[in-house]
């Protein structure tokens, strides 16, 4: 077995435990809530149509999206009833994703159950009504059991949808088989990828056959496959479950990582020297960016490193560049009198929105800075990451060059750099640590009216863990010891295509 | 032991603009067995309906043995009334014997009680006893209608209200339930108000026959009293109708013996 297909081995019972935990609960709560609202629906055709157009309307909503959707909400219910009742609750991972695949799931549910209800023969209901059946026995009696079969058809679909969709739930906080794609996506680790879609696609069609098995005996009347069907599901649940039984003792330290090389090397790093100080760890990586800074302020990541530009332009909406140890030392003032959030230091290295082409292309151009580069825009295609073009950096570039691209295109980070080899864009936005800047023999154009803000990364302490002496001790010596050849060369050895190093081993690599 | 065992009056029903009962007022005393008859559209149905409450009245009162049936809970009601309808009905999950025995499970009689009211039911309706544990989609036209009565008879209920009750089978099967249920309904002693738009069926079965035109009662009697004294040239022409059938019938089968 490789090693990589090793390591993915070594983290399936973690990830599956929670990726089943979490379908399995959202597909029991997405029942408990559409099969009343299907009740309610069947006997009132007022009820029916906005009933089945909102459930409709969830499915419309990309379910990533909605999984994204329901962070800020958690947040602001939790924030509210923090001040009403003096009780919070955390706004990341289990609940959000809970409550996105519930709302999900319903639809097919809803619209089946529905339909089954309504399609029980007009002659059957006016029989149940003439032997004396009240409604309730009518519903339990007579209605569900004939629907039963339709019914089940749509809950295996609502389970099928719901596993698929749970692989999203990573995003926002939550471990699940997700964990193995967009890990792999953004260390470009194909065997990781594969590896999640496989684990996925096994659990949908395992719980969809075991489904089956009780849609079956319901329609055939037989008792035994109905239990089989619904044993097979309970042990299914419990054995995948259990797992969590020893892992989810409470971690002390919660360090977050975004969704790049970068943040999980780093992440690994700091992880590593909290458990050498007798710490134990749990981590909550692929966070989206905004997302982490929120999650740390909230006290749901205790540590995590982001970058003094992001923290400057997107968290406290400055406009200006003051320079970069003006940057630094207005965020760690600001930072903590706003949010309680310590800046612990910067780590020594910056990793900056570049501008990057390759150097043969930038000299037949005769372009050195983003002023030659405006001069040559409009012949030019510029990649950028997803986010990139909707952020301030790139208004206040935009703004004091005026750039006139012949076309934008937009890309995950590591299709980016493939995009400017493969000649689909001729200059990027690329990361100043990046080693493929390095790798690839590419040139990094100078900025000569300081309109890109600095990057430094710096390492960022909830408020909760101002004060906490063993973590402060474990991180300190970090401040200062990583300069960006080292970074650039850890980045590498994960994102490079051969010969691939794992977050962990890189970290490793680092601290040497 | 009432007077009467159904007790209507002025009853009245709309569904939007057509008026399906303009006041009817209706006496059935124990032991009858009364056909109501007339033109589709004419309210019988929607009249069979009020006495166990599957159509609630705009206006006027029910009696059913004694009590206003407005007072007793509608499902309580049912359960004492019989109630066997064209469609049938049958659930089609339950066996035969379960769809016999809801209304005594529903009314929480013991297992051996049930059991031993299955058995008896499925011989006086004529079933094979071995039909108990089918399921209702394996059985004819007719014997589900047997099972229909059974399940309508099962918890010993004193009226039957009967909707076109053979509407669906062939002719002998037909006739056949007809005059099995004519003996049930003397060796029972019930009550039984069926609707049925077959004259010679009215004819053949009812002691008194009722007939509605646009949700009104025009004629109410024994069937000869009926066809020999109504001033309704509609009801003498529906009375004579089953006459002149049995005389054509009569002559065109004399004609081939010949």
């Amino acid at each position: 077995m490789s090693p990589q297909l090793a390591a993915a081995f070594d983290l399936l019972p973690d990830y599956l435990a929670w990726h089943v935990l979490l379908s399995a609960c959202a597909l029991a709560l997405g029942l408990i809530i559409s099969l009343p609202l299907a009740v309610a629906a069947s006997r009132s055709p007022r009820l029916r149509w906005p009933v089945l157009a909102f459930a409709g309307l969830i499915q419309t909503i990309p379910s990533l999206a909605l999984l994204a959707l329901f962070y800020p909400l958690l947040l602001a219910v939790s924030a509210l009833s923090l001040s009403l009742t003096g009780y919070g609750f955390s706004a990341l991972g289990f609940l959000p994703s809970l409550l996105a695949l519930t709302l999900y799931s319903m639809l097919p549910i809803l619209r089946t159950a529905t339909t089954g209800i309504l399609g029980v023969d007009p002659a059957v209901r006016e029989a149940a009504d003439g032997v004396g059946m009240t409604a309730r026995q009518k519903l339990l009696q007579v209605e569900l059991p004939l629907a039963m079969p339709v019914i089940m058809a749509g809950v295996r679909t609502a389970a099928v949808w719901t596993i698929g969709a749970a692989t999203l739930s990573t995003p926002v906080g939550q471990t699940s088989l997700g964990n193995y794609i967009f890990a792999g996506l953004q260390t470009e680790n194909w065997v990781s990828v594969l590896f999640g879609c496989a684990a996925s696609a096994v659990l949908a069609m395992t719980a969809d056959q075991l489904l089956g098995l009780i849609e079956t005996g319901a329609a055939r009347r037989n008792r035994r496959l109905m239990i089989a069907g619904g044993v097979g599901l309970l042990v299914g649940i419990v054995v995948a479950v259990l797992p969590l039984a020893s892992f989810g003792k409470p971690a002390s330290y919660v360090v977050g990582a975004k969704n790049f090389s970068e943040q999980y090397i780093l992440a690994e790093l700091m992880a590593d020297r909290l458990e050498h100080a007798g710490g134990t760890v749990s981590r909550k990586e692929d966070l989206g960016s905004a997302v982490a800074y929120r999650a740390l302020a909230a006290g749901e990541l205790d540590v995590y490193v982001d970058y003094t530009g992001t923290l400057w332009t997107n968290v406290l909406n400055h406009q200006d560049n003051p320079g970069r140890q003006a940057v630094l030392d207005g965020l760690t003032t600001e930072l903590k009198a706003r949010d309680g959030v310590t800046v612990l230091g910067s780590l020594g290295f910056e990793n900056a929105y570049a501008f990057a082409m390759n150097a043969d292309r930038a000299k037949a151009l005769g372009i050195v800075s983003l002023a030659d580069l405006a001069r040559e825009a409009p012949k030019l295609t510029l990649g950028t990451d997803i986010e990139f073009l909707s952020r301030p950096e790139w208004k206040a570039v935009d703004a004091a060059y005026g750039f006139r691209f012949k076309a934008r295109r937009s890309f995950q980070p590591t299709f980016m750099y493939r995009a400017l080899s493969g000649g689909e864009a001729d200059v990027i936005s690329a990361f100043s640590s990046d080693g493929r800047i390095a790798a690839d023999k590419l040139v990094v154009l100078t900025d000569p009216k300081g309109a890109l803000p600095p990057y430094d990364a710096v390492i960022l302490v909830s408020p909760a863990r101002a004060d906490d002496q063993r973590l402060i001790a474990a991180l300190r010596p970090l401040v200062g010891s990583i300069p960006v050849a080292a970074m650039q060369g850890a980045n590498y050895s994960v994102d490079r295509d051969t010969d691939k190093a794992s977050p962990a081993e890189a970290a490793r690599g680092l601290s040497k | 032991m009432p007077q009467t065992a159904i007790e209507l009056s002025a009853i009245e029903k709309r569904y939007a603009a057509h008026t399906a009962l303009a006041g009817v007022s209706l006496s059935i005393a124990p032991g009858e067995f009364v056909a109501l008859v007339g033109p589709s559209g004419s309210g019988k149905t929607t009249l069979l309906k009020t006495i166990n409450g599957l159509v609630a009245p705009d206006a006027g009162s029910v009696r059913v043995l004694g009590e206003d049936a407005g007072v007793v809970p509608v499902h309580i009601l049912r359960r004492r009334i019989g109630y066997v309808f064209q469609e049938i009905g049958l659930f089609p999950h339950l066996t035969v014997a379960e769809n016999v025995a809801i209304t005594p499970r529903l009314l929480g009689w013991e297992p051996a009680r049930i059991a031993a009211r299955i058995d008896s039911l499925l011989g006086l309706v004529d079933l094979p006893r071995e039909m108990a544990n089918r399921l209702p989609s394996a059985l004819s036209g007719g014997q589900r209608q047997r099972v229909g009565v059974a399940r309508a008879l099962a918890a010993e209920p004193k009226i039957m209200l009967m909707d076109e009750p053979f509407g669906a089978l062939d002719p002998v099967t037909r006739d056949q339930l007809g005059t099995d249920y004519r003996a049930l309904h003397e060796q029972l002693g019930l009550t039984t108000v069926m609707v049925t738009h077959d004259m010679s069926e009215a004819v053949l079965l009812a002691d008194r026959i009722v007939v509605l035109k646009a949700g009104v009662i025009v004629a109410d009697g024994a069937p000869g009293h009926l066809s020999a004294q109504s001033l309704d040239p509609d009801v003498r022409a529906l009375m004579d109708a089953p006459r002149r059938q049995a005389e054509r019938l009569a002559a065109r089968l004399s004609e081939s013996a010949a």
